[in-house]
């Protein structure tokens, strides 16, 4: 989802895009931090998650404040919710990830390297959660379900595409396929004591459902069939979908609750052994090196962090890096393995950071 | 001043009593955990081993299990009252929890534990309407969509195993003798309950049905889905062939919503109630 949005900026060029990119993906990839999110743990906290994505949007050279950050969270927020909302059968959450992975695959397939690490998150996905119940994936998705209860903020290309109402509540089709192992509703069979079929009724469900055609691929490489995880920037629009158009239905949207998680403490212990060393870059100089603004001027930034409601905040957690160092070596080193090694150019001046830039590919 | 040596000696017994159904059914939990635990294996606070389910077990696609077991979440699902002395609880192992409810007083004990699912149970139901000596009177369902059906006298035996088809049962209803069942795949299966004979399938859903509910008095069932639909049926018992019909009485949509829990409001069936994810209201219908 962020990837996706940055690909729209229009005023980097694609050496940057793709700089940020790799650097981005790589950190999300990495070994060790795969091998954590993989342990069968609870779900994450609203604030823990949020932290997470913070650390990961910083990962690279690029810069965003805290409105643009805000903006760009909600709408991956939302855009994930839609998506495990809509899935036909509880194992299609597998499916809306293995199109993420394919549109990641995607950005980096001149990377060998980093396309191996996705490879190998994939094979370990596959592995893990192929032969899961569907009872076991429906608890999946009921928890991840619970996790974005009651939040209801509007996003423009969701309200354009009538896949979402004014009221910020997603619209449910009553129509087109239904979801592979499940028969189009309409038909009554009876049998009597000898399993012999002695009746057949039909009748109207109310909806106008048609068989599904084939069933999406869980291997590797294949069809997934399923668009839900696709990219749902990728189609063109006639009307402009530059996102400041969702700036103002944010300021006047209340209604999300984010609720005091009992369980902070023990939670954040995680998130600190899981990042404690994790450095922010500090670009040097005043000026950041790539700073993304999703409104289209500054001073609509400013006014949409000023105006943002008390409600939709998300409070992001301070890991003292220094203090969970000292308490765990182990994982301090696993820290270390999530910087990304190249170091932003100091240079001043535009042109020469692109040429150096272009010189390490 | 000392308390009388009869005070004491009640005060000393009743707190046990009262925390040992729960206690027992944890360490019954706990027990299975550790039969199945690997050396070295942290366990989480609140997440611990059990037994993985019996391989080639009906309902689990792939077939093949890991070789490394995820830890599973430990929690109760399905609660029905029986025999109007007994409370049934499911929990995720599989195993039912059956304890034993006196007229009078606070003293709960768990009286046994029916240890026929292998899948996280599901539903449990009750029969709520005739029940003529010797007929089954509670049904148990799990993950996997294998039903269960038991008699009670003075403990439980198991009158017969309904087999999975390769969906989860999500809810189950008994009613004179007919067993309801709603599964993950939109279909609601009829069944025979003391033979587990298949008496009728109905593909009443587009989606993962979450809720039955049955009226005693007229055999009204309904069932609400994640399609946002609430179907109205009648169920019949022919007096001819004594077979089992079914018959389709009224859809409703509930726009935009995925229907967790339905339920009529009255014994007849006039009026329903429904509610789904993400809603914070329950929205109520009646006949007119």
């Amino acid at each position: 989802m962020f990837l996706f949005c940055m690909l729209r900026v229009d005023e980097w060029t694609d050496v940057d895009r793709k700089r940020v990119m790799n650097d981005i993906i790589t950190t999300m990839f990495n070994k060790k931090f795969m091998e954590e999110l993989f342990k069968p743990q609870e779900l994450y906290s609203k604030k823990a998650l949020r932290t997470v994505y913070d650390r990961l949007a910083h990962a690279s050279i690029m810069r965003l404040n805290q409105a643009s950050m805000d903006k760009l969270y909600d709408l991956m927020t939302m855009a994930f919710k839609y998506q495990v909302l809509l899935c036909p059968r509880p194992k299609d959450i597998l499916l809306v990830t293995f199109n993420h992975l394919d549109a990641i695959k995607d950005f980096i397939r001149d990377s060998p390297n980093i396309l191996n690490q996705v490879d190998e998150t994939f094979r370990q996905l596959i592995d893990m959660y192929s032969c899961l119940s569907a009872g076991e994936f429906q608890l999946i998705r009921q928890t991840l379900l619970i996790f974005f209860q009651d939040m209801h903020i509007r996003v423009s290309i969701f309200l354009k595409d009538k896949v979402q109402n004014s009221n910020g509540r997603f619209v449910l089709p009553i129509s087109g396929p239904v979801p592979w192992g499940t028969e189009v509703p309409g038909l009554i069979r009876m049998f009597n004591c000898n399993g012999d079929e002695v009746k057949r009724v039909e009748f109207t469900n109310g909806g106008n459902y048609i068989s599904p055609q084939r069933e999406g691929s869980f291997d590797l490489y294949g069809d997934r069939v399923l668009k839900l995880g696709t990219n749902m920037y990728s189609v063109s629009r006639p009307v402009e979908t530059h996102m400041s158009g969702a700036s103002k239905t944010l300021a006047s949207h209340t209604k999300e609750n984010a609720a005091p998680n009992p369980l902070a403490k023990e939670e954040l212990n995680f998130l600190a052994r899981l990042m404690g060393g994790l450095e922010i870059k500090k670009p040097n100089g005043s000026e950041p090196g790539f700073r993304l603004n999703l409104f289209t001027t500054d001073e609509e930034e400013e006014h949409a962090a000023l105006t943002r409601p008390e409600e939709l905040s998300y409070k992001v957690i301070n890991i003292q890096a220094t203090q969970d160092q000292q308490q765990n070596e182990e994982l301090a080193r696993i820290m270390g393995e999530f910087e990304v090694t190249d170091q932003p150019r100091q240079s001043t001046s535009k042109g020469d950071d692109l040429l150096a830039m272009m010189d390490e590919l | 001043a000392e308390r009388p040596a009869e005070e004491q000696q009640l005060g000393a017994v009743q707190q046990p009593e009262r925390a040992a159904p729960a206690r027992q059914a944890a360490h019954l939990l706990r027990r299975r955990a550790r039969q199945h635990r690997q050396p070295g294996q942290r366990l989480g606070r609140r997440a611990q081993r059990l037994p993985p389910p019996a391989a080639g077990q009906g309902g689990r696609p792939g077939g093949q299990r890991l070789h490394r077991h995820p830890a599973q979440a430990v929690f109760a699902r399905g609660i029905a009252a029986a025999s109007g002395r007994f409370i049934c609880v499911g929990t995720s192992s599989g195993l039912v929890l059956v304890f034993d409810i006196p007229s009078k007083g606070t003293n709960i004990t768990l009286s046994e534990v029916l240890q026929e699912h292998h899948d996280s149970i599901t539903d449990i139901a009750s029969e709520v309407g005739e029940n003529p000596d010797g007929a089954a009177d509670l049904v148990t369902a799990d993950d996997s969509g294998a039903l269960c059906v038991w008699r009670s006298k003075e403990e439980f035996s198991l009158l017969t195993k309904i087999s999975a088809f390769g969906w989860t049962c999500s809810s189950v209803k008994l009613w004179n003798g007919v067993i309801a069942a709603g599964y993950g795949n939109g279909q609601i299966r009829l069944y025979e309950a003391t033979s587990g004979a298949l008496r009728a399938t109905v593909s009443a859903h587009a989606r993962w049905i979450y809720a039955l509910d049955l009226a005693p008095l007229t055999g009204k069932l309904l069932s609400g889905a994640e399609d946002s639909y609430v179907q109205i049926w009648k169920l019949s018992r022919s007096p001819d062939t004594g077979d089992i019909e079914i018959e389709h009485c009224h859809s409703e949509c509930v726009t935009d919503t995925q229907l967790c829990g339905a339920r009529f409001c009255d014994p007849e069936g006039n009026s329903f109630a429904a509610t789904g994810y993400d809603l914070s209201e329950i929205v109520r219908y009646g006949q007119v």
